[in-house]
């Protein structure tokens, strides 16, 4: 029997985002095809793995994922160097808890130099991000900016509220940034239409905001799906920003995540792994065994 | 491969007699191509174009049954590609595997947990689906045996896995009423099986090397009358198994490929010896295409995870998901414990409820009918106004299960306070923070009766 395998080309690419400390700088989109179809096209760049990290100790995690971290959670510093040592981290995701106005609203200024020491101590990629208050991360992420000047951070969330503001610190001082719309891929282009601008298109990541598996999480997987397609299939241009799925906090406050190491381990990389698979390109992860699980799955083409 | 109405009127009498119900051949040919209209209303095709017709008219995925009865597990037809293009219809059926090497205690605790086996999930149940029955000794006896005990400690539909050909055919006989899938079919003992196949009439599990191979197979196999396969592309890892399901599923649909036109089966189970990648393939291939997956763990910790991704990438995106309308006690609340409202949106529910939780706060969540709206749009439609909310309130007796008159409601809707406290005399409406993620923060401080 003759059979010829339906292969699909595609003219467009997913752009390619570089982050990072020149030493070490990472590179994630370039793709001319869908995910992990290696068959038919080509992935440059294997998706980006962070993993996450708080400036503050953490208040409501579940014993599970604090154990691994235990003996660090009070210093971002050594908490970033453990993820890279210890863990094998290739990126970190700085959140910058203390800022939270609802909480312990520590001033743009103290936690641009937490972010500083953080980045300069780390010497991976990393994203630094905020509390999802858009005013007050408009002047966190701004001085962020200046004072790691430079660093070619990845910088969010930068919304439709805030984003004049952030992504001209970030041009000026050479970082890229995370453009975030909730859930539409109409908004998701809005945002980056206004932000192109003034601000290159090949330094943007784009988040539709995430999910956990049972809570949400046919949403955001459709959401990338459509998002991706939109890029490769339509080729529009505003949509072939690689893809960020955040998906540490949700999976973690999910109640099956914390009844039992393992469930909680696989809810978090069952998550990740589906959402790589819709399209996302950068993933951010909290436990340090779904972040090797999720890697090696990966690898091993 | 839709067939357009023209090219269905080209095989009809063109005649117009009506005969049919409908006033023209044209007519009629425009019906059948959407689907509203069966060939056989027309009394006047010649027997040779109608067998044609309905060849290319039929789904481009063939529907499989396995098992019987209530049990029976029924894959294929699926029509996309991509979940939000329609949606996925029949959810991968997920296999336990039993190998006649094991233990007998190891089968005996297998078979009594996936007897036993279920979760509720928000009123959904989440079941495995098939017992898979591997013969790995060298004795034709033991395999029998324990396929003698699976269908006797469990009523799940079975997947045979033999590749003595003997042994295989000759399980499949003596479990034949319970419809199993038999397994696997290949290039080489295909014509030794025929005969018995035949005679048996029950699905078939097809494995090849390859996508061409595996269409040799499948068409030899159809050409003798054999109509229900799974395809068996033998991927030994996540990415060869992304590849092959996604081509096949392509060929079917977009190529209209008969061959290759039949649901598929993976198994994770023999492609990684680690328990939680084994878990992580098998949630890659429900997500690419699977109608099977087969798994070698019977472990609710693993198995949980995978059942929720399986129903999530399963629902169906052109129906908001709701959940059922009444008042939802987390925590175990008590006379005491703040009352909170919102809509039977699943995914408000969903973060409701789990925002409860995180606070640590009994409480309880009164879920009104909006058929699956979000607050704002169920307030416009008036499915979550004053009145509407206020009837639901009553009718649910939910003033009964408290001490206080307190209602906190979803901070966006602002106008709905003024309503509520017009509908609801005596009672304090309080507007709760606007973002769900703050309501731990906000019932730990505003909170008291």
């Amino acid at each position: 029997m003759s059979y010829e395998p339906p292969l699909e080309k595609y003219t467009v690419s997913i752009r390619e985002v570089a982050w990072g400390p020149a030493a070490k700088l990472k590179k994630i989109g370039g793709e001319n095809t869908l995910p992990f179809h290696y068959f038919e096209g080509a992935l440059p760049n294997p998706a980006g793995l962070a993993m996450e990290i708080l400036d503050v100790r953490p208040e409501s995690w579940s014993p599970i994922v604090l154990e691994p971290f235990e003996d660090v959670v009070s210093d971002p510093v050594r908490w970033a160097r453990k993820c890279i040592d210890v863990y094998g981290a290739e990126a970190l995701c700085l959140r910058l808890v203390s800022t939270d106005p609802m909480g312990m609203n520590k001033s743009a200024g103290e936690a641009a130099e937490m972010a500083k020491k953080v980045a300069d101590a780390a010497g991976v990629p990393l994203i630094v991000w905020g509390t999802e208050a858009e005013e007050k991360d408009a002047e966190v992420l701004v001085e962020v900016a200046k004072a790691c000047s430079g660093g070619n951070l990845l910088l969010g969330p930068v919304v439709k509220g805030n984003y004049p503001d952030v992504s001209k610190a970030a041009l000026e001082h050479g970082h890229a940034i995370v453009a975030q719309a909730s859930m539409d891929a109409n908004l998701t282009k809005e945002l980056n239409i206004a932000l192109c601008k003034s601000f290159p298109p090949d330094r943007i990541v784009v988040d539709p905001t995430s999910s956990a598996l049972g809570y949400g999480f046919e949403y955001t997987y459709s959401i990338i799906e459509r998002i991706k397609q939109f890029g490769l299939f339509d080729k529009d241009k505003m949509m072939l920003m690689p893809i960020l799925a955040d998906v540490a906090a949700d999976c973690w406050r999910a109640k099956e995540a914390k009844e039992s190491k393992e469930q909680g381990i696989l809810w978090e990389a069952i998550t990740g792994i589906s959402f790589l698979l819709a399209g996302a390109n950068l993933l951010v992860v909290r436990h340090p065994e779904s972040y090797r699980l999720i890697r090696e799955m990966i690898m091993e083409c | 491969m839709a067939l357009k109405g023209a090219d269905i009127l080209k095989s009809l009498p063109k005649t117009n007699c009506k005969e049919c119900g409908f006033p023209t051949c044209f007519a009629f040919a425009m019906k059948i191509a959407t689907g509203g209209a069966k060939l056989d209303q027309c009394p006047h095709i010649n027997p040779e174009s109608k067998a044609e017709l309905e060849a290319l008219l039929a789904p481009p995925m063939k529907l499989v049954t396995i098992g019987t009865g209530d049990k029976a597990m029924v894959i294929g037809e699926e029509e996309v590609l991509f979940r939000h293009e329609k949606s996925f219809f029949r959810e991968t059926a997920i296999a336990i595997l039993l190998s006649d090497d094991e233990e007998p205690g190891v089968i005996d605790e297998k078979l009594r947990k996936i007897q036993g086996f279920h979760f509720e999930r928000i009123g959904q149940k989440l079941n495995v689906n098939l017992v898979a029955v591997s013969h790995d000794s060298q004795d034709k006896g033991k395999y029998t045996s324990l396929v003698k005990k699976a269908m006797e400690f469990t009523d799940m539909p079975l997947l045979l896995v033999s590749c003595e050909t003997e042994a295989l055919l000759e399980a499949a006989a003596l479990c034949a009423r319970r419809r199993p899938l038999v397994y696997p079919i290949t290039k080489e003992n295909v014509g030794a099986a025929l005969p018995k196949l035949k005679e048996l009439k029950l699905p078939v599990g097809v494995w090849a090397k390859s996508l061409e191979e595996l269409a040799g197979v499948t068409a030899q196999l159809q050409a003798e009358g054999i109509e229900e396969m799974v395809l068996d592309p033998g991927s030994k890892n996540m990415l060869e198994a992304v590849r092959d399901q996604t081509l096949i599923r392509r060929s079917a649909l977009k190529k209209g490929f008969r061959p290759l036109g039949y649901p598929t089966m993976a198994f994770p189970c023999f492609m990684y010896s680690d328990k939680f990648k084994e878990a992580l393939a098998a949630a890659a291939c429900i997500a690419k295409y699977a109608g099977i997956v087969v798994l070698n763990q019977v472990d609710e910790r693993f198995l949980l995870p995978v059942l929720v991704q399986r129903f999530n990438i399963y629902t169906d995106p052109r129906r908001p998901m709701t959940v059922e309308e009444k008042a939802y006690e987390i925590l175990n609340p008590d006379e005491n414990s703040p009352i909170l409202i919102s809509t039977n949106y699943a995914l408000d529910y969903f973060i409701v409820s789990g925002a409860i939780e995180e606070a640590g706060i009994p409480a309880y969540l009164a879920i009104k009918n909006t058929d699956g709206l979000g607050v704002l749009a169920a307030w416009t439609s008036g499915k979550f106004n004053g009145e509407a909310i206020a009837e639901f309130i009553k009718k649910f007796g939910i003033e009964n299960k408290v001490k206080h008159r307190k209602l906190i409601i979803p901070g966006v809707a602002r106008k709905l306070k003024g309503e509520l406290e017009e509908e609801l005399p005596g009672w304090e409406i309080i507007l709760g923070p606007q973002e769900a993620s703050e309501i731990p923060k906000f019932l730990a401080e505003k909170w008291s009766v």
